[in-house]
């Protein structure tokens, strides 16, 4: 199988998968004598030997609660802490460090939007997402139209998994009682990548404020924040080759310094009084209680990886690889790919359905050769419901796929058919 | 532990062809389950007369463990008395609770001792448990007396 000649061999680009995916230990693993491939990359990314080293050096040497200690190590961990958040804002495009909180996870991050940005609303005004958010994108903001008497709306899909802009336009979605847009930048299922900085737009000349759910974007596409015209951005550190237990949040910093506190405690004081209190200025008043130190230098670590690697040149990647599997894919008797099926705006998560197998059994069946996929719904419910599914299967790649892995699941496809054909 | 183990043929052959799948009359009671990580779905009604399990009809979405699994317990449960039903429901569960190691009895569990193997995969035994519970729980529901049928 050979994938189009005008993707790949058209980039001369010095990529080494192999030499990359010798930083990252866990691939060379073997599940019952066969060599991993790990295709869920969309869920969580792997993480290179620096990564994982820098983390252990923090607890290892540098370890102690931020911003408060008066000693040595206190100094270290707080210059550590920043450091991760002064890489972090780099690495986005960001004007400031200022500009970049930590939450916990990308979820944590987009609650927090719900909460600051939505706390003024008020009947007769109307929120818009669309139909193919991740839950975290969908269920803070009905929470907060419960909340706040808001109407939620949505920007449905065309057929081959686009925002439906136009159909947007005809029904007047985005309108003078518009006061919050909140889009993924690329779909988790559909790998759609959404044209962010057109909505943006959308959204800026009636004045509601942009957010976008950037947690499949961020790691695969170099994202200027400042450049997207997006009000806040939200996304997650273990996707891109970072620990877990980090999300982050963009924002103007203009904006960050209108909104209210979102959790309260310690770090996001100014004073404390019995009678009330004062908040900090961001980034440190969205951040009660210890924040995630060793993380953010996990994280720093992981964005300077990327960054050396080159974000375009991974993104190069994603879409050879992305190309090669959507022409393999094809070849599977009766699949049907949920999406573009095209590598054209179009990110390296590809999920599919096949005749009569259900995404469970398919998974179970390609981990019994070693082939870690995703089966299921993928946190995107309604979306499967617009495309008349109950759930897909979604392999997803990333810097350290190569062409060899993509055979293997095309490969275990055929072997899945064959097995719940009866033919075994 | 191989792939055979979990998809036992019996599985395999209920998959292919369910027993006593499609939605019918009369019942007294119908549920409607979902596994939540999956998002498999059972709609299940069950029929007691006399104190007896006279149908359990259902319609279902979902992997061929579960969708094998509420066609064998539904082979299990018709024609039994309530209480042997929900006997055999225990019996289902400790046997999907134990990780794999259990005897079962085949002169009870019949076709369901082919799930011995799922045990083993603990992400798929929420799957072999979606029909089951939907009966217990459609069962507990109509909760009619011994002599009382509704349409």
């Amino acid at each position: 199988m050979s994938a189009p000649a005008s993707v790949v061999g058209s980039e001369d680009i010095a990529f080494d998968v192999d030499h990359i995916r010798a930083d990252f230990p866990i691939l060379e693993r073997e599940v019952d004598g066969r060599p991993l491939v790990y295709l869920d990359s969309a869920n969580t990314s792997q993480k290179p030997r620096c990564v994982v080293e820098a983390i252990e050096d923090h607890y290892l040497n540098h370890n102690a609660n931020v911003a408060r200690a008066m000693h040595v190590l206190g100094a270290e961990s707080t210059e550590a802490f920043e450091g991760g958040r002064r890489v972090v804002a780099d690495f986005i495009g960001a004007t400031r460090p200022e500009e970049v909180i930590f939450t916990k996870n990308a979820s944590e991050a987009l609650n927090l939007c719900a909460h600051t940005l939505g706390s003024g609303l008020k009947p007769g005004d109307e929120i818009v997402i669309s139909v193919m958010e991740h839950h975290s994108n969908i269920v803070p903001w009905q929470l907060l139209a419960e909340r706040t008497g808001a109407t939620l709306r949505w920007f449905d899909v065309t057929d081959d998994g686009r925002l439906d802009l136009v159909a947007a336009a005809a029904e007047g979605l985005v309108n003078e009682r518009t006061k919050i847009i909140s889009v993924a930048y690329v779909s988790n299922v559909l790998g759609t990548v959404n044209p962010v900085t057109e909505i943006a737009a959308l959204g800026h000349a009636v004045g509601a404020a942009v957010v976008l759910d950037a947690s499949q974007a961020v790691p695969q596409l170099p994202v200027d924040v400042a450049a997207l015209g997006a009000d806040l951005v939200a996304f997650t550190g273990h996707k891109m080759v970072g620990p877990t237990g980090i999300g982050v949040l963009w924002g103007r910093y203009d904006l960050l310094a209108e909104l209210p506190p979102f959790l309260g405690g310690g770090e996001m004081i100014e004073v404390v009084k019995m009678t009330g209190s004062t908040f900090a200025a961001p980034p440190h008043r969205f951040e009660a209680g210890t924040p995630p130190i060793a993380q953010s230098v996990g994280l720093g670590a992981a964005a300077g990886y990327l960054s050396a690697i080159g974000m375009p040149a991974i993104a190069a990647h994603e879409q050879e690889i992305t190309a090669y599997a959507l022409e393999g894919l094809k070849t599977v008797a009766g699949l049907r790919i949920l999406g573009p099926s095209e590598p054209v705006e179009r990110g390296g998560a590809v999920s599919f359905t096949l005749p009569d197998i259900h995404p469970h059994d398919i998974s179970q069946l390609l981990d019994s050769r070693g082939i870690a996929v995703r089966g299921g719904h993928h946190c995107a419910r309604p979306l499967h419901e617009r495309f008349g599914v109950q759930s897909s299967t979604r392999a997803s790649f990333y810097l350290y796929t190569t062409t060899a892995e993509i055979d293997a699941l095309v490969d275990g496809l055929g072997y899945t058919q064959r097995f719940f054909g009866g033919t075994r | 532990m191989k792939v055979e183990d979990l998809y036992q043929e019996i599985i395999l052959d209920h998959y292919r062809g369910k027993h006593h799948s499609g939605l019918r009359e009369p019942y007294e009671a119908e549920v409607h389950h979902v596994n939540p990580s999956c998002g498999d779905e059972v709609t299940l009604r069950v029929h007691v007369a006399d104190g007896v399990v006279s149908d359990v009809s259902y319609e279902a979405v979902g992997c061929s463990i579960s969708q094998a699994s509420t066609s064998v317990m539904s082979d299990l449960v018709i024609g039994e008395p309530v209480g042997e039903g929900l006997g055999l429901h225990d019996e289902f569960l400790t046997m999907m609770q134990s990780k794999g190691a259990y005897e079962p009895d085949e002169d009870q569990l019949e076709d369901a001792i082919a799930f011995v193997g799922v045990a083993r995969f603990p992400a798929r035994v929420k799957c072999a448990l979606l029909g089951w519970s939907a009966f217990k729980d459609a069962v507990l529901r109509a909760g009619v007396p011994e002599t009382e049928e509704r349409v």
